[in-house]
């Protein structure tokens, strides 16, 4: 096991134009499963792939267990990956594929039996080894992937998007899987994702990624309840959080803290509330909206309710949120900041 | 039930059309000249007793067996040699990023489709220049610049459909970046390499211009110039033993396209279908 880090890690891929990763300073902890979450070009799996030796540093160091290895190739990293595509070897058998790593980094031939039989057993493919690529399943090829991720023991695991493959239903288990399966081994492992469900439910820390800077590094907790800036605030949650513009500052609300005012107890923020859109979503309901006045009027605002049967579309009704669930950010930097009093009106 | 009907008709009459020529060559090979001139006869089976006489005139009377390895010879090293040239040249092409590598395959492929009559007369220079005239190391030298475009452009289709992930999934797991290439790459585009093996060999085998122009010693003839040269001499054609020749230089290459068939037509058609 080892420990990951990046020193000011910069990837440039076309000289003049801003970097896909821009000095992204990161320390992983023993055995923890570290997130990298972000949208789309975000730069997280440039990010993964120079923690791989895949891709080569503009500028920066990369240690993996105190040491630098910027100048070490993918093979002498003692790392292992998950492809998006799970790369499994379309011309081998998965007995084959589990067996690559210790032929290639030329293990002893008579323990690649025993350590391709402990990987498959780990996984529960042991009924498959015989069989090719072709003839498995989504599910199947995930779990060979990893499989033969984790035959040679390395010292990191980076996975890349593992889960995008697969449909809904399948991806639900395979989480479940991988988190079981990152419990037993232990192993320091870095995991690449867009999916904020994802990140919150397996990740230990969450390293929220866009254009290349580095927003957040946190719990899931740390990101969702107390984000660093409007991005983290708006790239997590579904509903968003609610932002308003506030003189010098922006004031954020989540979708669930914001009721009607009969529900919120203490001190607290109310609105006159115009109902526009009612949708209902089996365990809760979404209300959006608009507030019918003050700095608010007009600006579309999300509420969070275990149960809306009294709203009805086009209503006006009295919503509050609770003064210390308002969160405050600067409105240059977008950063945080302390709560302030600010005029509502 | 018409379908069937359908399905068979056409199978039958491709069947009849392809493998025509080969009983018209082998009944040919070995019928008696007096059998073959007498116009009453019924030409599609034997009127008189079979004969070797044919195959005996063409294995001691021409430099038949000479044609042969001459051929053979030239097909293997042009082979190597498209191998060696095409296979790093289209990996490279396929993996170069932006659009410069498409362009320059397709430049690439265009000399391709300059014609063999255009080409003979300049290249007739280089050989002379290089004072391989009647050698078979000028076909040698001179059969790559068609083979090598063409395999190119074959391969980079095949080294394109693999995906880059393949090969980083590869140096993860422990090889360098050529193992990868060598380990990886190469077996999963076998069907690829051996198409152009199998279309090399074929091209070097049938081309006639090349062969004409730059060899005119009658021991130094490949099988496709060889034969007609020696086998028809004036106005008299030696139907049986020229028969025989090509039946004995199809029957090879007709065997290698039988046996590879399936990863041949993979070989032709990748990419084509996503």
């Amino acid at each position: 096991m080892a420990v990951v880090e990046t020193r000011s890690l910069t990837k440039v891929f076309k000289e003049g134009e801003l970097g896909a990763v821009n000095s992204v300073n990161l320390e992983t902890r023993e055995g923890e499963f570290l997130v990298f979450l972000g949208p789309s070009g975000s730069g997280k799996t440039t990010l993964l792939r120079m923690i791989a030796g895949l891709e080569t540093p503009t500028s920066g160091e990369i240690l993996i267990g105190g040491r630098v290895v910027n100048d070490l190739s993918p093979r002498d990293r003692r790392i292992a990956m998950v492809f998006q595509s799970y790369a499994l070897y379309p011309h081998l058998s998965v007995y084959k594929n589990i067996a690559f790593p210790l032929k290639a980094q030329k293990v002893k031939k008579d323990l690649h039996k025993q350590k391709v039989e402990w990987a498959a057993s780990l996984l529960g493919i042991g009924a498959l080894l015989d069989r090719k690529p072709r003839e498995l399943s989504g599910g199947e090829r995930q779990r060979v992937a990893l499989a033969r991720a984790i035959v040679r023991e390395p010292a990191v695991f980076l996975l890349d998007e593992p889960l995008s493959n697969l449909d809904a239903k399948l991806r639900a288990s395979a989480r479940e899987e991988l988190e079981r399966f990152h419990r037993r081994v232990g192993t320091t492992t870095i995991y690449v994702t867009h999916d904020q469900v994802e990140a919150m439910a397996m990740g230990d820390r969450v390293l929220v990624l866009n254009k290349g800077v580095v927003h957040q590094l946190g719990t899931p907790t740390e990101v969702y309840d107390n984000p660093a800036d409007t991005f983290v605030a708006t790239f997590l949650g579904s509903p968003p959080m609610n932002l308003a513009e506030l003189s010098d500052v922006i004031v954020g609300f989540r979708p669930e803290h914001f009721r009607p005012v009969s529900s919120v107890n203490g001190e607290a923020v109310a609105f006159r509330f115009k109902v526009e859109n009612i949708e209902y979503l089996g365990s809760e309901w979404i209300v959006s909206g608009t507030p019918a006045s003050g700095k608010l009027g007009g600006q579309k605002v999300f509420s969070r309710l275990n149960s809306a049967q009294d709203l009805s579309l086009g209503g006006t009704y009295d919503f509050a949120v609770p003064q210390c669930e308002l969160k405050f950010f600067d409105r240059s930097t977008e950063k945080r900041v302390e709560p302030k009093v600010v005029s509502w009106q | 039930m018409w379908g069937k009907v359908v399905h068979v008709l056409v199978i039958t009459v491709f069947t009849v059309l392809l493998a025509f020529p080969f009983y018209w060559m082998v009944i040919t090979s070995f019928k008696q000249n007096v059998d073959l001139y007498t116009m009453e006869n019924n030409p599609f089976v034997f009127n008189a007793k079979p004969t070797l006489d044919h195959l005996k005139f063409l294995f001691t009377e021409t430099r038949f067996v000479r044609w042969l390895a001459n051929t053979t010879f030239v097909g293997i090293v042009v082979v190597a040699i498209t191998l060696v040239l095409a296979v790093p040249a289209a990996y490279s092409l396929a993996r170069l990023s932006g659009r410069w590598g498409e362009r320059l395959g397709i430049a690439i492929f265009l000399t391709y489709l300059v014609p063999q009559t255009l080409l003979f007369i300049p290249l007739s220079r280089v050989v002379a220049y290089l004072g391989l005239q009647d050698s078979l190391w000028a076909l040698i030298l001179v059969y790559p610049s068609f083979t090598v475009p063409f395999s190119i452009w074959l391969l980079m289709g095949f080294f394109k459909s693999i995906p880059k992930e393949l090969e980083d999934a590869a140096m993860v797991d422990g090889l360098t970046r050529f193992g990868a290439f060598a380990k990886m790459v190469i077996p999963i585009s076998t069907s690829g390499i051996l198409t152009v093996v199998i279309f090399t060999f074929t091209l070097v085998t049938q081309e006639f211009v090349y062969a004409l122009t730059f060899i005119s010693s009658e021991s130094n003839q490949m099988i496709g110039t060889g034969i007609p040269i020696f086998l028809v001499r004036g106005d008299v054609y030696y139907w049986g033993a020229l028969m025989a020749a090509c039946l004995i230089a199809s029957l090879p290459i007709a065997f290698l396209y039988n046996l590879f068939l399936d990863r041949f037509i993979a070989g032709f058609t990748v990419g084509a279908v996503k």
